[in-house]
């Protein structure tokens, strides 16, 4: 009996233990990093999202390898500390926190949840640290809630919404319902296609809208309604497990019969491969058509991804990829890794030579003019792809300099 | 009218798949009383199971419905070895410690699917035979959608059949009423226990495995679906397998007819639903008084006060967290406000579930309303931190008091669900009305006063504010406010017949705790700058259930180390990979090694230290 109390008393102060073996590490001042790396802090979704973040992950290990392999950044060798946020932008700041304060990180960048994006951001700000806001899509990083420490790779909502709007102006359809998640990525994804299609065609009418809750679409209800509005075109918002189940739904009920569907990131392989030979066909999609891009550049990338990795690079992984060479080109510009130097560097910085070629960052709003490609869906071989594609230049669906610089607060 | 009648099916069909999940659920809590969060889990693994069996067997009609049968007994399996190796064990802990046990279930859950599915979502096939739509009324109706609108009626039949006609199924139910009696009679209990919980595991599978036609599967299959499972359960009325039906069937329609007219509504139906029916019905459709609580414990030991030893140690960690930032490095200051701010939250729901006896499983509003109003003073008033922070606690009271007068009315899980209702609604109206709150934009810019700016200078306002805060509740805990609160918690009956105004009473709790979690979650806003709408949902509410619970409901400091651990945990762990599953399992351990929680683990500690310093084992927590 006693023994047995002992075991379990044991046991009991086990975790405790644990924790105090824990703390020292907690507890330690600054570990001391070697004066000669560059330190770039690293913030995503890992658990919350692995099917987007992990091949993004992938994206930026090859380039850190690459520049490093290389002889580094001035001399430097690049050291990438990267972090879980478990999705949640309380321990997101928590996380940024640690990367600034104890390991020394010269920068930030990742995340991919627009909440946590305009956390990290706020973050910056106070702390007056350079992030690039690799993943978020959210219009009010750069816009209504931008800052000067901010920048933002990835073609924003708006910009994707317009690139649609402008193939979406060609048909003939008049009558359109829209179909996004019921939250801030869904609603702005909507606005900004509405004024922009508004805006080319006066004509058309939006008869129709339904917000689902994200990754809870009520599918066969939802497509009900939308059919019950007998629109001539849709265009969809959802993504992911939703975009999934409305597929399903929608070709079942005979929804996308005689419609113009025009949807919103699908023809990202991250969403298009798991339709499998459901993928519906000829829907106009922005998105990554992968192996078919033949520029010597994205060959290289592409070859080196398959190589280390053994599997095709996702849009994630080229989001992934570009941060560093946005970073690394900022780094050699500013000549150091001071925060004003940096700054200084990345306003109008250009990338001359990336996967997805060459693109900018804006002195105004902080915006990479980093395209997507616009085409549209089909099976080919049994496998989804996307055809008649074709690279839609991100400057070209961004409001002027002047425009966006008054969208944003003064500083 | 066709079209009308074409949504209702519609409607009808993913009643049938609620259904499912719901029954199994409600088996479980009926028989056992465990508040199964990882039945969302067996969900999402019958789902996995079923693409595997389904897309490797490729046999057509024959292969599918294996395929989807084989993925529930298996779920069934998982379920029973859970119940035996861990659940079991803890059967005789705490009211709710069971939770615990199937959190850390969960976080293992997701890590091993991750392994062995990857992260990818996958498309399992369509139902062979069944993979058009028919025509009703002119209407396309996919024929899986009517294959469901059989099954959830025969599954509802079969385990009517199953409680009305075996011997198995009469002790079932009699266990439902009173375990205790079947217990006396003889009825090997842990048979019954086991073989209930893996009817409901089965089931949980079944319900995963047939929504390969209709949906990818993908890792958050788990998450999407328990909160609702569980609305269903209670809306149905615990235990009562009729009233998930019923359930499901109601949320489900309304929600087919609610997407044509305001779609918008489909992120709070549920809860709307379940609000009204708990207000009109306290025990939900079908259920019965006496479904409301988990399963009988003894009655606690009283409260005892802090002896000399126990105050000088208490003073000297007040002593060296105060000094801390002297000789602790940055980040460690601001790891410490956050167990701070995690420390009162978790008392401050301690207060209302340990010494008032009511469950929350949705106490996140508090907090959350708590920071929104610290964050929304300085949007719009431009108010100074400090007075944003003084705004907080009362603003939180008010609604507090607001929803706490409905909830008081009910008791035991009932009164838990609708303080979810409650936090639910809340969440549904910060993040739909972006306007004035941002939306899930959230509020950003809420940083401390410049003089606080300074992370040190900030940890004395978290510590003046947090360890004030936990004062207080201890206070209230040992004055005859808490004395009554704890009388009434023990027997209602016996407390207001000495004349205690029992409802008043409990209200009032529960606008204290609201007050001190709302100051709480103001701390949190300005030690994050930002404030968005996860500071109130169903993941923080939970959060500050598993601190509760896991420090030990018994004991007062058992919140506050059980937030101390759980954030420390966390922070420590999540630099690893797959950290879910350690973190899982480090929940596990705790729990079977400390069944009463770690304040009850490390009492017993002390009371060995102290037998083999020659005194005899005291009994008696320490308060």
């Amino acid at each position: 009996m006693i023994s047995r109390r002992l075991v379990m008393s044991a046991l009991a102060a086990m975790p405790l233990a644990g924790l105090a073996a824990a703390m020292p590490s907690a507890l330690s001042p600054s570990a001391a990093q070697a004066a000669d790396t560059i330190i770039l802090g690293e913030i995503n979704s890992y658990t919350r999202l692995p099917a987007f973040t992990l091949p993004y992950k992938k994206g930026w290990e090859l380039a850190v390898e690459e520049i490093n392999a290389g002889g580094g950044l001035n001399g430097r060798m690049i050291e990438v500390i990267s972090r879980d946020d478990t999705g949640d932008p309380a321990t997101a700041i928590r996380i940024a926190e640690e990367l600034v304060s104890k390991e020394g990180a010269d920068l930030l960048f990742g995340t991919f949840l627009s909440n946590i994006g305009l956390a990290v951001a706020d973050f910056a700000k106070q702390k007056q640290i350079l992030f690039l806001a690799s993943e978020p899509l959210s219009d009010a990083i750069v816009w209504s809630k931008g800052n000067r420490y901010t920048y933002r790779l990835r073609p924003s909502t708006h910009m994707q919404a317009a690139m649609l709007a402008e193939q979406a102006a060609k048909l003939d359809a008049k009558r359109w319902a829209t179909l996004a998640p019921n939250y801030a990525y869904g609603r702005d994804a909507v606005k900004a296609f509405k004024s922009e299609l508004k805006r080319l065609r006066p004509d058309v009418e939006f008869v129709e809208e339904q917000w689902p809750p994200v990754f809870k679409i009520d599918a066969g209800s939802t497509v009900r309604a939308l059919e019950a509005a007998k629109p001539d075109a849709i265009y969809n918002v959802t993504f992911a497990g939703d975009l999934a189940k409305f597929v399903r739904e929608g070709s079942l009920r005979g929804l996308f019969e005689g419609r113009d569907v025009v949807s919103l990131l699908t023809g990202e392989p991250e969403y298009l491969l798991p339709l499998g030979d459901e993928t519906p066909d000829g829907w106009i999609v922005t998105g990554y058509p992968v192996l078919d891009i033949d520029t010597e550049q994205h060959k290289a990338f592409a070859d080196a991804y398959m190589k280390r990795f053994g599997e095709e690079p996702k849009v994630g992984s080229i989001v992934g990829y570009n941060s560093i060479l946005s970073i690394a080109a900022a780094i050699r510009k500013a000549g150091s890794t001071d925060t004003e130097a940096m700054i200084a560097a990345m306003e109008g910085l250009e990338i001359e030579s990336s996967p997805t070629g060459p693109f900018m960052f804006r002195a105004a709003d902080h915006q990479s003019t980093m395209g997507a490609y616009v085409g549209k869906t089909a099976l080919v071989d049994g496998k989804p792809k996307m055809v008649d594609w074709a690279y839609a230049d991100g400057a070209d669906y961004l409001p002027s300099e002047e425009e966006a610089a008054k969208l944003r607060p003064a500083e | 009218m066709g079209f009308y009648f074409a949504q209702f099916l519609t409607g009808l069909a993913n009643a049938s798949s609620l259904f499912l999940i719901a029954s199994g659920l409600s088996i479980i809590f009926g028989v056992t009383r465990i508040v199964n969060f990882a039945h969302g889990s067996f969900y999402m693994v019958g789902a996995y199971v079923a693409y595997s069996a389904v897309t490797t067997l490729d046999l057509g009609v024959f292969g599918f419905w294996f395929g989807v049968l084989a993925a529930a007994a298996t779920v069934a399996v998982i379920g029973l070895l859970i119940e035996v190796t861990i659940l079991r064990r803890i059967y005789g802990s705490p009211e709710l410690f069971q939770l615990v046990a199937t959190f850390g279930l969960v976080l293992i859950f997701q890590d091993i699917t991750l392994a062995i599915w990857g992260a990818e979502d996958l498309l399992g096939p369509r139902a062979p035979g069944l993979d058009r739509a028919a025509r009703i009324f002119g209407e396309p109706i996919p024929e899986y959608d009517l294959a469901l609108i059989v099954i959830g009626p025969l599954v509802l039949t079969a385990i009517w059949l199953l409680f009305h006609r075996t011997r198995w199924g009469i002790l079932i139910r009699a266990a439902t009423q009173d375990r205790q009696m079947v217990a006396a009679l003889g009825v090997n209990q842990a048979w019954l226990f086991s073989t209930a919980f893996m009817l409901g595991a089965f089931l949980a599978g079944l319900g995963g495995a047939l929504q390969i036609p209709r949906e990818s599967v993908n890792l958050q299959m788990d998450l999407s679906i328990i909160a609702e499972a569980f609305v269903v359960v209670v809306i149905g009325g615990m235990g009562s397998v009729a009233g998930a039906f019923f359930a499901a069937v109601l949320i489900s329609v309304l929600n087919a007819f609610a997407v044509l007219v305001f779609p918008q509504i489909s992120i709070v139906l549920p809860f709307l639903v379940m609000a009204i029916v708990l207000i009109a019905r306290p025990y939900g459709l079908l259920g019965k008084p006496g479904s409301e609580h988990g399963s009988p414990v003894e009655p606690e030991q009283p409260l005892k006060l802090m002896g000399n030893k126990a105050a000088m140690m208490l003073a000297t960690a007040i002593a060296v967290l105060a000094a801390s930032p002297v000789f602790v490095s940055d980040f460690t200051t601001i790891l410490l406000v956050d167990v701070m701010v995690a420390a009162l939250f978790a008392a401050s729901l301690h207060f209302i579930m340990g010494t008032g006896g009511m469950v929350s499983f949705g106490h996140a509003a508090y907090f959350g309303i708590g920071a929104y109003a610290a964050a929304l003073s300085v949007k719009y008033f431009g108010l100074g931190m400090l007075p944003a922070m003084a705004i907080a606690p009362f603003a939180t009271a008010a609604a507090a008091l607001f929803f706490g007068w409905f909830c008081v009315r009910l008791s035991g899980v009932y009164l838990a669900m609708l303080t979810l209702a409650a936090a639910q609604i809340v969440w549904g109206i910060v993040f739909q009305w972006q306007d004035f709150t941002g939306g899930d934009d959230g509020v950003v810019g809420v940083w401390p006063a410049q003089w606080a700016s300074a992370d040190h200078v900030y940890f004395y306002v978290a510590l003046i504010c947090c360890l004030g805060g936990i004062w207080f509740l201890r206070r209230a805990a040992h004055a005859p406010f808490g004395y009554a609160l704890r009388g009434i918690r023990d027997s209602q009956t016996r407390a207001e017949s000495i004349g205690i105004d029992t409802r008043s009473l409990q209200w009032a709790a529960f606008g204290l705790a609201g007050a001190l979690a709302g100051l709480a979650g103001a701390v949190f806003a300005f030690s994050k700058g930002s404030v968005f709408p996860d500071v109130l949902s169903i993941a923080q509410s939970v959060d500050g259930l598993v601190m509760v619970l896991l420090g030990g409901i018994q004991a007062l400091f058992g919140p506050i180390l059980g937030a101390t651990v759980f954030v420390l945990v966390e922070d420590w762990v999540s630099r690893l990979d797959y950290w879910r599953f350690l973190f899982g399992l480090t929940i596990l351990v705790v729990v079977l090694a400390a069944p009463n929680g770690i304040a009850g683990g490390l009492e017993r500690l002390m009371r060995l230290f102290d037998r083999d310093a020659g005194h005899a084992g005291k009994q008696g927590r320490v308060g």
